[in-house]
């Protein structure tokens, strides 16, 4: 089957890797009360940005230091590329401050991508947990950009809890699809809340795909995402049809650092997006 | 029409269950409706039932003084509700309450645990039946408390 192929490695081209290229702030939005989504353009002229679904960009705040972020945006818009974001560290914070005009240095992109051209004939479940959904949402993009191609397209997304339900428009656009299964759970219910209560791997069970030609991806906190392989597992999707997105200490972003090393393997080069199979063991090392 | 038999042989919950076995569930089991806002039960009641959920969505719910009511679950079409009426003392731990229109098969408790007394072979068989669906919760509440979306996540 395609979709068995190894994950390719980054297919993009980089002129060069260590230097950070400059973009302008077109719009900073916020999301949740911790969350916010930049959308850059370039600084004079350019091809646009080239990305493939899952793959990271280095974001640098001059002067505060510099941070891997997924590219969330289309990747069909080669004009405008979009990061969604928590603020929880110092550069986080810094980029959160940051106003429309505001320069920023952006090295990319990085690392491996989403095999959404090898999964054709597939169904495809997508679980994103909490600030999961944005390393996701290239993958479902471009999944939608050729419906025709794919069985069933089902998403499962868990957050805390209403108020942190990322891209809620967008959701409620996909949920009034014919060709899009879209479900939503929160931690913790709340009042006006009419929606599902309970963490996402409860929705796997019931989720309406063929688990004998499914390809799932899936992103969230390693909890998460070990209790929806176990889920995946039992509903017979093979963990070769599984994968996930790691997140570790990315520095360099090109394999050499060894900022991000796990095991033999460097999740800045060799990942971010992994088939589960392939590092099954690393996944269930306590050590690293 | 499909008889309470027929739907109750189609349940994945009482999935394999013996021809006798499902006879005598029957004869415990009546159909139920639930308009969106009213409760199937309130916490402290007596637990006598349980559901098979057929349609609609449930909201478990507990009370809190300053919180007011707080879903801490639920549950959909497909789902079992409530155990209560398996463990003494048969009391409702928390409020259920319809969130829309529900239909649902009722199984009244006090009829099942005389035919399990009766027949510990069935009581065997429900309560692997009732593990699972516990086991289940009790794993989905464990990652609920890891909180794992949290910023230190």
């Amino acid at each position: 089957m395609d979709h068995m192929l190894e994950v390719e490695k980054n297919a993009g081209t980089i002129s060069n890797a260590m230097l950070p290229a400059l973009y302008r702030i077109e719009n900073v939005r916020k999301d949740t009360d911790d969350t916010f989504t930049l959308e850059l353009v370039p600084q004079g002229d350019g091809d646009g940005f080239t990305f493939s679904p899952g793959q990271f960009n280095m974001l640098y705040v001059f002067g505060v230091g510099e941070i891997p972020i997924s590219i969330c945006g289309d990747p069909a818009r080669k004009d405008l590329l979009v990061h969604t974001t928590r603020a929880v560290g110092t550069v986080t914070k810094a980029l959160r401050k940051l106003k429309r005009n505001d320069v920023i240095g952006v090295r990319g992109p990085f690392g491996t991508h989403w095999p959404v051209e090898d999964v054709t004939g597939s169904d495809v479940v997508i679980i994103a947990g909490g600030i999961g959904l944005p390393p996701l949402r290239p993958a479902l993009y471009s999944l939608l950009a050729q419906r025709e191609k794919y069985g069933k397209i089902v998403l499962l997304y868990g957050t805390r809890s209403p108020a942190d339900i990322l891209y809620k428009n967008e959701l409620e656009r996909w949920r009034a699809r014919f060709d899009l299964e879209v479900h939503i759970t929160v931690d913790r219910g709340m009042e006006g809340w009419h929606g599902n209560v309970g963490v996402v791997t409860t929705l796997i069970k019931k989720a309406p795909f063929d688990p004998d030609n499914t390809v799932a991806f899936v992103v969230g906190p390693e909890v998460m995402m070990r209790y929806a392989i176990l889920e995946l597992h039992k509903r017979g999707v093979e963990s070769s049809s599984i994968y996930l997105s790691m997140e570790r200490n990315m520095k360099c972003a090109i394999g050499l650092c060894g900022h991000c090393q796990l095991g033999n393997v460097f999740v800045c080069k060799d990942g971010p997006v992994f088939r589960y199979d392939k590092m099954q063991e690393l996944f269930s090392l306590r050590e690293i | 029409m499909e008889s309470l038999e027929q739907i109750l042989a189609e349940s994945p919950f009482l999935h394999a269950l013996q021809p006798e076995y499902l006879k005598l569930i029957t004869g415990c089991a009546s159909n139920v409706r639930f308009d969106g806002g009213q409760y199937l039960f309130r916490e402290g009641e007596e637990a006598e039932k349980f559901f098979i959920i057929r349609h609609g969505r449930i909201g478990l719910e507990i009370h809190a003084p300053d919180r007011g009511a707080i879903t801490i679950q639920t549950l959909e079409a497909g789902d079992i509700l409530g155990w209560s009426w398996l463990v003494p003392p048969y009391q409702w731990r928390f409020d259920a309450k319809a969130t829309e229109l529900v239909r649902a098969i009722a199984l009244d408790g006090k009829c099942l645990r005389t035919k399990c007394e009766e027949d510990h072979n069935l009581g065997y068989a429900l309560l692997k039946r009732f593990a699972h669906i516990i086991e289940q919760r009790l794993e989905a509440t464990r990652l609920q408390l890891l909180d794992v979306y949290g910023s230190h996540a």
